[in-house]
């Protein structure tokens, strides 16, 4: 069984992609010579040449915007921004046109597009390195948002990424790329079609909601928690948009309590909607309001103040205490 | 168009003016919420959609290019669906007419243009792009990253500007700085040529000789075609709040219309007149029997495989009709 990090696994699903489909073009910045600054493009130039996997200008809206092309010409790309407070320049292309334009064409011209996209904090970057944008992208009708938590979740919401015929923002975890796990990416698995989630952990006295980076964090909380015997469900819930109500409501009626747990600002994060999802599907199953822990409203901020930022632990075990407290009026 | 021929190029360009002519009547007669109207960009549109090859190449367009699609022989009253308001991006099969559905973020096609010739270079079909975008538009950083993009990789695109004088209310003077589009070029190593927009004879054989360089590998190509918009920008515009009647009375001598005809026979042009009514008949009536799309359409093109929640909100808004 090999040991995959996350960036090695994303690279392996990316590699299996072109070979599965000649359709598939990997592109963006430093994506082919020097196998993207992360390296999760590595090798795939040697491997499928440079007509399919290529080096663009420094363009973020001009990639979405040939992306939008190629795929009009019936390809399926695979674009790269380099980083997520990058992707702004392209919001443009992706929202009025890569969302739109299947519905303008009433069909006739689909957008198999995954833009893949290094996300989220904890790294220590510079400014403009460390931002959250699920919540921006899941509200643009016409679009998928997805975002993996360990390796072998990278490599299959990979694979489904971009078989899925519709446009597709894949969001990497960028502090959890050299994170390993012993898995085979040969082995068949369950498929993951946008809005399944996982179970990362049972519990029975509240459910902890988390994606990408996040998740292993929560698994963190809910190894302490269980030293003092509170057992939490863990959900990983992969797909940002749409969402699966279904596995989140299965584990809330389970529960009766649930905490989202998000790096992006509180303020309209998706930990917003799936509070408001949840509230409705489980209302007479909560016990307590659905409780966000969440980076604050401010700018992310410096590595200095990175830790004070992000969800802690202890930020995280205190939203537990005050569900499990919770008393009605 | 195998070449220029001028009656056949003179008949579409009548088609072009009588039906912009009769959108802006039906605009005034309530039957068109808002149109933006071609009138003097006929010989720019006609002239390069002409020298397309409709089995191979894509044509990128902006929201002022009727005549275009006229002389791809796109659906016209699928075409004006959407100035119709019944679906933004028209009724017509924008894959199968090779022409884009049009939408109002100028420049933003620019790139798709770029894309696409992209994917003909890949699959080696000899197919080349032409994106349509004015002036104005030439502002937006889109445009730079689009000719910067296909410079480097050399693609089959034709970046094809109608300098119509205007962006709304401003001047190209105001607009482009250094004056020129088709100057820009040098900087990304590609040709660029300037050209009289309203002699469709000199736009089709500039056209085609930039599409031939693009299928022989050559690259990219500006073309900024000199021209004018007659009318307003829209419906809703006053020409008057920024330009001068003396300036429209000099551009209107320069009529395309008017230029092409005084080649041809006074046959010529009345049976290019005759055709044009007919056409124009047959789109208005298509047009007014148009009905609004049923609402579930709504909820059918958004995505190629619905999300849940998507369904569902199907499902509840399907409830309270019956409720």
């Amino acid at each position: 069984m090999p040991e995959l990090s996350l960036q090695q696994a994303l690279n392996l699903a990316l590699q299996h992609a072109c070979e599965d489909d000649d359709r598939v073009l990997v592109f963006g910045q430093d994506v082919g010579t020097l196998g993207g600054v992360f390296r999760v493009t590595d090798g795939l130039r040697e491997k499928f040449g440079e007509r399919r996997v290529f080096d663009t200008p420094l363009a973020e809206s001009a990639i979405m915007g040939t992306a939008v092309g190629l795929a009009m010409h019936g390809w399926r790309p695979v674009p790269e921004i380099q980083f997520d407070g990058f992707s702004y320049p392209a919001v443009d292309q992706i929202v009025n046109q890569v969302a739109r334009m299947h519905f303008r064409s009433r069909g006739a011209l689909p957008m198999p597009i995954t833009l893949r996209l290094p996300s989220f904090g904890g790294i220590r970057a510079p400014e403009h390195h460390g931002e959250s944008l699920e919540a921006l992208f899941a509200h643009v009708p016409g679009l998928k948002v997805v975002s993996p938590s360990t390796p072998s979740e990278g490599y299959h919401l990979l694979r489904q990424a971009i078989a899925d015929p519709d446009p597709v923002i894949f969001m990497e975890p960028k502090s959890r790329y050299w994170h390993r796990e012993s898995f085979d990416p040969t082995e068949p698995v369950p498929a993951v079609p946008p809005g399944t989630s996982r179970v990362a952990r049972e519990g029975e006295h509240a459910t902890l909601i988390a994606w990408g980076a996040m998740v292993s964090r929560c698994l963190q909380v809910a190894e302490l928690a269980a030293e003092d015997g509170v057992e939490l469900e863990v959900v990983d819930l992969r797909w940002l948009k749409p969402i699966d109500v279904d596995g989140l409501a299965a584990s809330v009626a389970k529960t009766r309590r649930a905490v989202v747990v998000h790096e992006a600002p509180l303020t309209a994060g998706l930990g917003a909607e799936v509070s408001a999802l949840v509230t409705e599907r489980c209302f007479a199953d909560l016990r307590a309001p659905v409780q966000r822990v969440t980076g604050f409203d401010v700018p992310y901020p410096s590595g200095a103040l990175e830790d004070e930022y992000l969800p802690s632990v202890d930020r995280i075990l205190l939203a537990i205490q005050t569900t499990l407290e919770y008393r009605r009026g | 168009m195998d070449t220029a021929d001028l009656r056949a190029l003179h008949r579409l360009m009548v088609v072009a003016r009588r039906l912009d002519e009769e959108a802006i009547a039906m605009q005034r007669q309530g039957a068109l919420p808002g149109y933006a109207p071609a009138k003097g960009q006929e010989a720019a549109q006609v002239g390069s959609a002409a020298a397309l090859d409709l089995s191979r190449d894509f044509a990128f367009p902006g929201y002022r290019d009727l005549g275009a699609a006229v002389a791809m022989g796109v659906d016209l009253v699928g075409y004006m669906a959407s100035h119709h308001n019944v679906w933004h991006g028209g009724l017509y099969d924008a894959k199968a007419s090779r022409l884009a559905p049009f939408n109002a973020v100028v420049a933003g096609p620019v790139t798709h243009a770029v894309g696409w010739a992209l994917g003909a270079k890949l699959d080696d079909t000899g197919g080349a792009a032409i994106t349509y975008f004015g002036d104005g538009a030439s502002s937006e950083g889109d445009v730079h990253e689009a000719m910067n993009f296909a410079g480097v990789y050399r693609l089959p695109v034709v970046f094809f500007c109608q300098n119509n004088g205007w962006a709304i209310s401003v001047p190209t003077r105001e607009q482009v700085a250094g004056g020129s589009v088709a100057a820009r070029a040098a900087g990304y190593g590609i040709e660029g040529h300037r050209v009289d927009g309203n002699d469709v004879l000199a736009v089709f054989e500039a056209t085609r000789a930039a599409l031939d360089r693009a299928r022989d590998g050559g690259g990219p190509t500006v073309i900024e075609a000199m021209t004018y918009r007659m009318g307003p920008h829209s419906t809703s515009d006053d020409p008057g709040r920024y330009r001068t009647l003396a300036e429209e009375q000099e551009w209107s001598e320069r009529d395309p219309l008017a230029v092409a005809a005084r080649q041809l026979s006074a046959e010529d042009v009345a049976a290019a007149e005759e055709h044009a009514a007919a056409v124009v008949r047959e789109v208005r009536e298509g047009l007014l029997a148009l009905e609004a799309r049923p609402v579930e359409e709504l909820f059918s093109f958004t995505y190629r495989e619905p999300t849940k929640a998507l369904l569902e909100q199907q499902r509840v808004w399907e409830e309270s009709l019956d409720a």
